[in-house]
């Protein structure tokens, strides 16, 4: 029952967003402000998981690959489309479920214990309007980019490391990183990507705004968020791959 | 003026507020008073529309607050300025950007001329040139007054201070108390605030409405309450022995005589 009413009320959250602003002009710049915070923010962290990801992936699937009948380009074709399918959404996407979603649970958690949600409340402002949706709509403006770049250096990671360790020539592993080239995994990449940013942003943003209590509620109520994002993202990724794949 | 019509407010089954109704003039500090759990904040989350009461009317200047939708309620809270316990001033903002929020929200005046009505503002409250410290550098009177700064900002008909004392030393809450009946005068709002210090009850009191679980127990003025024979309101203002003979030698000042037929020698003793 207690399960209903927490859906319940995170959909009313959602559909209280949609109101008309009271400034467009401070709801742009909070959106701004937010798509800096998420996206830039979060850039370092992509950027060195991805780089090592791709790394692992080329040194592992080589490992993996002991017979000489299949050529080394695999090792590029298989790393890119790991990346691309899973690696660069679904990890990427964990990772931030824990740096932006922690983040976003605090800031509104300690915003409401400290009643300055109830402020702008009596200020006439729409607070879910206004504290809610720019880190929703940043969060789908900025995200999706961050899992671009990671396929990218994650591929970049792999090339390198091929040739560092000696596994591959970077020749052979661009030849086979544009062999087989399927356009629709980064489709599918991408739709991935909008779905985890959307609930890496709305799941902690609701535990967040509806915290009662003090610093340790606050707390439980961040990790809570961070652990129902993070099954909420691989829920939605078994999802999305049976109906589009 | 805001009046109160047979307030009711429960959560889960358990009644908080029981069927309060008082008048609150405009130009004067009116106060609610009551121990801890006796449902004043939620009366004054109920009047300011944090809190939708169960049953009972809140009219702002005969308008009833509580009939209105959404959009007309967002109206009346633009002519509503508030005080929180806790000040709530935005953490990371500075005391500047924490004034001129609302100006910025809700005008579109330049920025030298909300500057100018911010820089107006701290005067007032006697904070001038702490208009970039941040939040975490201030006393807790010093967030107290730019609370009090950030409610006026807008020039509110409606001032809410929720416990404006708590946390404040005697002289800084004398301070604080005076700044909110000078205001109040200058202005010509209707000042709700929320207290248990006793200092305020005597020195702002115009209208005082005492609670007592979630019940109107006593309203009146701060001469009055002097005089008040209710046993549970003197257990509650005059809980010391101390503040008992301050009372008592209050009523031999206005009435020549002593209560209880005690001896004014008694308590100088």
């Amino acid at each position: 029952m207690k399960l209903f009413t927490e859906i319940g009320r995170y959909l009313l959250m959602l559909k209280g967003m949609f109101s008309k602003p009271e400034n467009m002009k401070m709801y742009w710049k909070e959106l701004m402000h937010q798509c800096s915070e998420i996206g830039f923010g979060s850039l370092g962290i992509v950027a060195i998981i991805s780089l090592f990801i791709g790394a692992v992936s080329t040194i592992q699937t080589a490992y993996q690959l002991v017979t000489p009948l299949i050529p080394l380009s695999t090792i590029a074709q298989i790393v890119r489309d790991t990346v691309i399918l899973e690696f660069a959404p679904t990890l990427v996407c964990i990772v931030l479920a824990g740096v932006v979603g922690s983040k976003i649970a605090s800031e509104l958690g300690n915003m409401r214990v400290s009643e300055q949600i109830d402020a702008l409340e009596i200020m006439g402002i729409n607070t879910k309007a206004y504290l809610v949706m720019p880190k929703i709509f940043a969060s789908l403006i900025m995200i999706p980019l961050l899992v671009v770049i990671s396929m990218v250096l994650g591929i970049i990671g792999g090339r390198y490391a091929g040739s560092a360790a000696h596994i591959l020539s970077v020749s052979t592993f661009d030849k086979g990183l544009m062999y087989g080239f399927i356009p629709y995994n980064v489709f599918f990449a991408l739709a991935k990507a909008y779905t985890f940013s959307f609930i890496i942003s709305s799941i902690p943003a609701y535990f967040g705004y509806y915290v009662k209590g003090g610093a340790l509620e606050i707390g439980q109520s961040s990790t809570r968020a961070v652990v129902v994002s993070c099954i909420m993202i691989l829920f939605s990724d078994y999802v999305l791959s049976a109906l589009l794949l | 003026m805001i009046e109160l019509r047979n307030i009711q407010k429960s959560f889960d089954g358990r009644t908080v507020i029981d069927g309060t109704s008082a008048i609150m003039k405009t130009g004067q500090c009116n106060l609610i008073i009551g121990a801890s759990g006796s449902g004043k904040t939620v009366l004054m989350k109920c009047m300011v529309g944090l809190f939708e009461p169960d049953k009972g009317e809140i009219l702002y200047d005969g308008k009833n607050f509580t009939a209105m939708n959404n959009k007309e309620k967002t109206e009346i809270r633009k002519e509503i300025g508030m005080l929180f316990q806790g000040s709530a001033l935005f953490d990371s903002m500075t005391v500047q950007r924490n004034i001129m929020f609302p100006l910025n929200m809700f005008t579109d005046w330049t920025y030298q001329k909300k500057l100018n009505r911010v820089n107006e503002v701290l005067e007032r409250v006697n904070l001038k040139d702490s208009n970039k410290k941040f939040p975490s550098e201030l006393s807790g009177g010093m967030k107290k007054r730019v609370g009090i700064a950030r409610a006026i900002v807008l020039n509110p008909k409606y001032l809410f201070c929720d416990e404006p004392n708590s946390g404040l030393d005697p002289q800084t809450s004398l301070v604080i108390d005076q700044l909110i009946k000078e205001i109040t005068l200058e202005y010509n709002i209707t000042t709700v605030v929320n207290t248990h210090d006793m200092n305020s009850v005597m020195e702002i009191g115009n209208y005082i409405l005492y609670m007592h679980k979630g019940r109107k127990e006593w309203e009146g003025t701060n001469k009055e309450i002097i005089f008040s024979k209710n046993k549970l309101l003197n257990d509650f203002i005059f809980a010391s022995e101390f503040l008992k003979d301050a009372k008592e030698m209050r009523m031999l000042e206005e009435t020549g005589k002593m209560p209880n037929d005690r001896n004014i020698d008694d308590i100088i003793k």
